[in-house]
C-alpha cells in the first residue's frame, strides 16, 4: 500500500489562493475564522490535485489557523468533526458506502462485499494495496429513494448492486474514468424504478 | 430583578442569572459536571436538570436564564428520574476503576453516583477505551475516564489563554486532548486537575501517593511568587504531599501557578536538617551548641557596623523582624532585603506596593507594563489581567522583553528611552479613566533602577493615575518576603550598607536569612558567613556556619503580598531533623550572645510585629490607598540609561531553593525550555 507520509510544509497554490481570498471575503472583518470550513475544503482539493489523495495534512491545518488567526486546535476540532474532511491519506477513489437502513434494505451489503472483493480491501477505513481505493462506511447520504448509494469522491452512484459495483471498480482499476453520476440502473432521476405507478395517462374517460 | 420560587422558597435574583444560580441562592444543591462558575457555560453534561412549571421537559438549569415568576422544582420524581438517566449514560463508558483511580474519594462522579447511580449496570456491550496521551510532566491523563465536560478545554482557552486543548472527532470517537502530542505550556496547567470532575486528569507527581482522607489539611500562603495565593497544604505524617489552591476572590480566585503547586517535592530534597560548621575549608555536622559557640565567638570580636544581614525571598515576617531586632541590638545598620539589588524606595508604602490591588485590575481600562512578564512572574495575576482584557476595553502597552502574555498589547519599546515617548499608546493612556502601570523587578534591578522608578512614577502622575479615587501605580514583586521586609524597614539604616556594599568584604560577618538569589561568589573571601535557611543551595555552599531553618510549610508565618496584604500561613508539618522555626533560632542565638530578644513566644512576637507596623494587625485585609500624595520617590528620572529591560524571571519553574531542588520542576524545565535553558544557566 502506498500511504503518503505527513508532509512537512504546505502552501496554497495560485489556484487555491483565489478561492481562499474569495472565501475569506465572505465574512466581515474580525470574523475570518468563519472561513475555516471552505478553507479546509480548498486545502483538501489542492492536496488531491497534487497527490491524487484528497486529505488535509496537519501542516495545512496549521497554515489555515495562522491565516485565520485561530488557535490550531480549533481547526483540528473542525476538521476531525466533519467526516468529509480526511485527516489521513485516502486512495484516489474514496468509496463511501451508505449502510443506513434504507440502503441496507435495498442491498448495501452486496455493494460492500463487492467493494471488498474487487478493490482488495478487508475492512472499512482501509486503503487498497495499489493506493487506488479507500472504503469508508458512511451514514445516510440522503439519497434513499435511489438506494443503495455508493459515493465515489464527489459523485453519487445510485441503484447499485454487486455486479455494477464490480464493473465500475474493474473499469477504474483498468485506468478508466468515473462514469457520469446518477442512477446506474438507467432510471431517470428518482422516477419509480419499475415504471410509473401514478399520474398515468387516462385510458378511459371517467364516468 | 426576577422573582422566582425554588422548591417553595421565594427568592429575588438579578436578571440574566441562571436557574442553577437561583437554586444555589435558595440553598438547593444542584449536581453538575460541566458547569463551573468561573468558566463559560457549556451545558453538555445534562446533570443539572430541574423541572420548571409550564415547561414540558426537564431543563438544564446551568444554561437556562431565570424569568420572572418561574416556579422551579429541584427534587421531584421527574427530576430524580431524569438525573438517574443522565448518570446511567455517563457511566456507560466510564470505567468502574475507582479502586485504582487517583480521584477516588474526591471525585464528583463518584459522589453523584451515590445519589443518582444504579446499584448495578444494565450495559452489557463493550466500553469505549481511549489511548494514553502525554500532556507533559504535570498532568497525568487517563482519557478513558473522560466524560467530555470540556472544563479543561474551556479553562485553557479562557482563563489560561493558551488554547492547546480541544475536543476532536465526534460522537463516540470524541476525544479531549491536544491532537498533536505535546506538553501543556501554560503556567496554570495544574488547575485543570482541580477542574476535572473525574479521574481523567490527575496530578502526575502525586500519582498513587495518597487518598484524600489520609491527608491532614492546613491553610497556608504560597511563597513562590509575590501574589500570596491562598493554598491548602495536604500532608501525611511529616511529608507534604501536595498543595492545592484555596478560594480567595481578592487574590487568586481559585487558581494556582504550576510552580506553587508542584514544587513541593523540593521540600524533601537537599534539606538542611542539622547545623554545620566549616573547619579547614570543609563543612562538618555539628550540634546547635557548637554552632552557637562558633558564631558567638566571631560576633563578639566584631564591631556592630562590620556585621551585615541579607534577607531571602521566602522568609516570614516573624523571622525577618527577629533578625532586624537582633541586628539593632548588635548595633548594626547593615541589613538589606533587596538581594537582587532592586532600587525599591521604602520611604513610602505606595512606592513599592501593587496599589491598584489584584481585584482592582478588573476596574482598569489601560495598562502599561514596564520591564515585566507577568505571565512568568505572577501567573495568577496575569490571569486576572487576561480576565479583564477579555471583557473588552483594556488597552495594554508593553515596554521590555517581547513575550506572549496571553493577551494583545501594543509593543512600545524594549528599553527605558521608551518611557520618554510612548508613541501611540500615550493617547490611549490619556483617554483612559482608570489607567495603571505595572513596574516589574526587571526594571528596578539595574544601575539606573532608581531613575526608572522615578520615571514610572512621573508617568503615573502625568497620566492621571494618582487621584482621590484611583491609584494606578503598581510594583509587581517576585519575592514573597519582599513587601513584608520593606514594611518592617529591612533596608540599610543611617550609615548602613546595602547588599552591594556588604559584598566584597564590606562586612566581616554576614548573616544570610535564606538568601540564595545573589552571586555568593562576590562575598569577600575573609567574610564569615552564617547561613540560616532550609535548603542546601548557593548560600549554604558558601557558609561558614549553617543553621537549619524551616521552609514555609513548616512554620506558622505572616507574609505580605505585592498588594500589601498581610496573610497568615499555618504550620503543616514539623521541620526535618534538628531544624527549627527561624524566629526561635534567632531568639536562642540572641540570648547566647547576650542580646536576648524581648519575646519568648509567638504571641509576644506578633505583638511586636504589630507595633513595628500596624498592617500586621490586619491579616487578610488590604487598604486601597488613594493617590493623593504626588511627591516622587528618590531618584532622578532624567538619569535613565539605554540598556533594554531584562525580566526578573526567565525560568519560571526554578526561582528559589525549593523549586531548584524539585525534580518535577527540573522535568518542566526540560520539557519547556529544553536546551535553551541549559545554555542560559
Amino acid at each position: 500500500m502506498t500511504m503518503q507520509a505527513e508532509p512537512t510544509s504546505f502552501e496554497f497554490d495560485t489556484e487555491s489562493e483565489g478561492l481562499v481570498l474569495a472565501a475569506i471575503a465572505c465574512y466581515p472583518a474580525g470574523k475570518q475564522a468563519s472561513a475555516v470550513m471552505p478553507m479546509l475544503d480548498i486545502a483538501q482539493r489542492q492536496v488531491a490535485r497534487h497527490t491524487g489523495s484528497a486529505w488535509v495534512p496537519r501542516v495545512a491545518m496549521d497554515v489555515i489557523a495562522k491565516r485565520l488567526g485561530m488557535a490550531p486546535i480549533r481547526v483540528y476540532e473542525v476538521a476531525t468533526f466533519y467526516l468529509m474532511y480526511n485527516t489521513k491519506p485516502v486512495g484516489k477513489y474514496h468509496l463511501q458506502v451508505c449502510t443506513t437502513t434504507p440502503c441496507w434494505l435495498r442491498g448495501s451489503d452486496e455493494v460492500v462485499s463487492a467493494c471488498k472483493k474487487h478493490a482488495g480491501i478487508s475492512e472499512f477505513g482501509e486503503t487498497s494495496e495499489d493506493g487506488l481505493f479507500t472504503m469508508t462506511e458512511v451514514e445516510c447520504l440522503g439519497g434513499c429513494v435511489n438506494a443503495p448509494i455508493l459515493q465515489i469522491n464527489d459523485d453519487y452512484f445510485e441503484d447499485m448492486d454487486g455486479a455494477r459495483t464490480q464493473a465500475m471498480l474493474e473499469n477504474l482499476k483498468a485506468g478508466g474514468a468515473l462514469p457520469p453520476a446518477g442512477s446506474t440502473a438507467g432510471r431517470s432521476g428518482s422516477a419509480p424504478a419499475a415504471g410509473l405507478t401514478a399520474l398515468l395517462p387516462i385510458s378511459e374517460p371517467v364516468e | 430583578m426576577a422573582k422566582v420560587t425554588v422548591d417553595g422558597i421565594e427568592i429575588e435574583i438579578a436578571n440574566g442569572s441562571s436557574v442553577l444560580q437561583a437554586c444555589e441562592m435558595a440553598g438547593k444543591e444542584i449536581p453538575r459536571f460541566c458547569y463551573h462558575e468561573r468558566l463559560s457555560i457549556a451545558g453538555n453534561c445534562r446533570m443539572c436538570l430541574v423541572e420548571i412549571e409550564k415547561m414540558p421537559k426537564p431543563v438544564a438549569s446551568c444554561g437556562q436564564p431565570v424569568g420572572d415568576g418561574m416556579v422551579i422544582k429541584t427534587d421531584t420524581e421527574t427530576v430524580r428520574k431524569a438525573r438517574r438517566g443522565v448518570m446511567e449514560f455517563l457511566l456507560v463508558n466510564h470505567p468502574l476503576d475507582c479502586p485504582i483511580c487517583d480521584q477516588g474519594g474526591e471525585c464528583d462522579l463518584q459522589d453523584e453516583a451515590v445519589g443518582y447511580g444504579r446499584g448495578y449496570s444494565r450495559y452489557e456491550e463493550n466500553k469505549r477505551s481511549v489511548g494514553q496521551a502525554d500532556w507533559g510532566p504535570l498532568v497525568k491523563t487517563t482519557m478513558t475516564r473522560c466524560i467530555h465536560c470540556t472544563r479543561c478545554v474551556r479553562f485553557s482557552t479562557e482563563v489560561a489563554g493558551v488554547p492547546e486543548l480541544g475536543a476532536t472527532a465526534r460522537g463516540e470517537s470524541m476525544r479531549v486532548g491536544t491532537y498533536v502530542e505535546k506538553a501543556l505550556s501554560s503556567e496554570l496547567s495544574g488547575n485543570i486537575i482541580d477542574l476535572c470532575p473525574v479521574g481523567a486528569l490527575t496530578s502526575k507527581p502525586y500519582a498513587y501517593t495518597a487518598r484524600p482522607w489520609e491527608l491532614k489539611k492546613t491553610d497556608s500562603v504560597d511563597v513562590f511568587d509575590a501574589v500570596g495565593a491562598n493554598i491548602r497544604v495536604d500532608a501525611r505524617g511529616a511529608e507534604v504531599l501536595r498543595i492545592l489552591p484555596r478560594v480567595n476572590d481578592a487574590v487568586n480566585e481559585e487558581w494556582l501557578g504550576d510552580k506553587s503547586r508542584f514544587a513541593v517535592d523540593g521540600l524533601k530534597r537537599r534539606r538542611l536538617d542539622r547545623p554545620w560548621i566549616r573547619e579547614n575549608g570543609k563543612l562538618r555536622a555539628a550540634s546547635w551548641e557548637e554552632a552557637f559557640a562558633v558564631i558567638a565567638n566571631r560576633i563578639k570580636a566584631v564591631p556592630g557596623e562590620k556585621i551585615g544581614a541579607i534577607i531571602g525571598d521566602q522568609c516570614d515576617a516573624e523571622s525577618m523582624l527577629a533578625l532586624k531586632d537582633m541586628m539593632s541590638a548588635l548595633g548594626s545598620p547593615n541589613i538589606d532585603c533587596r538581594q537582587d539589588g532592586a532600587a525599591l524606595d521604602a520611604s513610602r508604602r505606595e512606592f513599592y506596593l501593587f496599589n491598584t490591588t489584584i481585584a482592582g485590575i478588573e476596574e482598569a481600562d489601560a495598562l502599561l507594563i514596564i520591564g515585566s512578564n507577568p505571565r512568568r512572574e505572577a501567573p495568577v495575576l496575569n490571569a486576572r489581567i487576561r480576565k479583564r482584557w477579555l471583557t473588552g476595553g483594556l488597552a495594554v502597552g508593553l515596554i521590555g522583553e517581547l513575550a506572549d502574555l496571553t493577551y494583545e498589547f501594543d509593543y512600545i519599546g524594549s528599553g527605558p528611552e521608551s518611557l520618554k515617548a510612548l508613541g501611540g499608546f500615550a493617547d490611549k493612556l490619556q483617554a483612559a479613566k482608570k489607567p495603571m502601570i505595572i513596574l516589574g523587578q526587571g526594571a528596578l534591578q539595574r544601575d539606573d533602577g532608581a531613575a526608572v522608578l522615578a520615571a514610572a512614577w512621573a508617568l503615573a502622575a502625568k497620566y492621571n493615575m494618582l487621584n482621590a479615587e484611583w491609584h494606578g501605580f503598581n510594583v509587581l514583586h517576585t519575592a514573597a518576603a519582599r513587601v513584608g521586609a520593606l514594611d518592617l524597614g529591612l533596608v540599610p539604616g543611617v550609615g548602613g550598607k546595602k547588599i552591594s556594599a556588604m559584598l566584597g568584604g564590606g562586612v566581616d560577618v554576614l548573616w544570610l536569612l535564606a538568601a540564595d538569589e545573589f552571586d555568593t561568589s562576590k562575598i569577600g573571601r575573609e567574610t564569615f558567613v552564617i547561613y540560616q535557611g532550609h535548603h542546601g543551595d548557593a548560600g549554604a555552599a558558601r557558609a561558614d556556619v549553617i543553621l537549619p531553618g524551616a521552609a514555609y510549610t513548616e512554620k506558622p508565618g505572616t507574609y505580605v503580598n505585592t498588594e500589601g496584604r498581610a496573610q497568615f500561613g499555618f504550620m503543616a508539618v514539623s521541620p526535618p531533623g534538628d531544624a527549627r522555626e527561624d524566629w526561635r533560632i534567632l531568639r536562642a542565638i540572641s540570648a547566647y550572645i547576650g542580646h536576648a530578644l524581648p519575646y519568648d513566644d509567638v504571641s509576644a512576637l506578633r505583638a511586636r510585629l504589630i507595633q513595628a507596623n500596624p498592617i500586621f494587625g490586619e491579616i487578610g485585609e488590604v487598604r486601597r490607598l488613594a493617590g493623593l500624595n504626588h511627591e516622587a520617590p528618590v531618584g532622578d528620572a532624567a538619569g535613565i540609561g539605554s540598556v533594554p529591560f531584562s525580566n526578573a524571571v526567565h525560568n519560571y519553574y526554578q526561582t528559589d531553593p525549593i523549586s531548584r531542588a524539585s525534580p518535577t520542576m527540573a522535568a518542566c524545565v526540560a520539557a519547556h525550555y529544553g536546551t535553551q535553558a541549559e545554555a542560559a544557566e
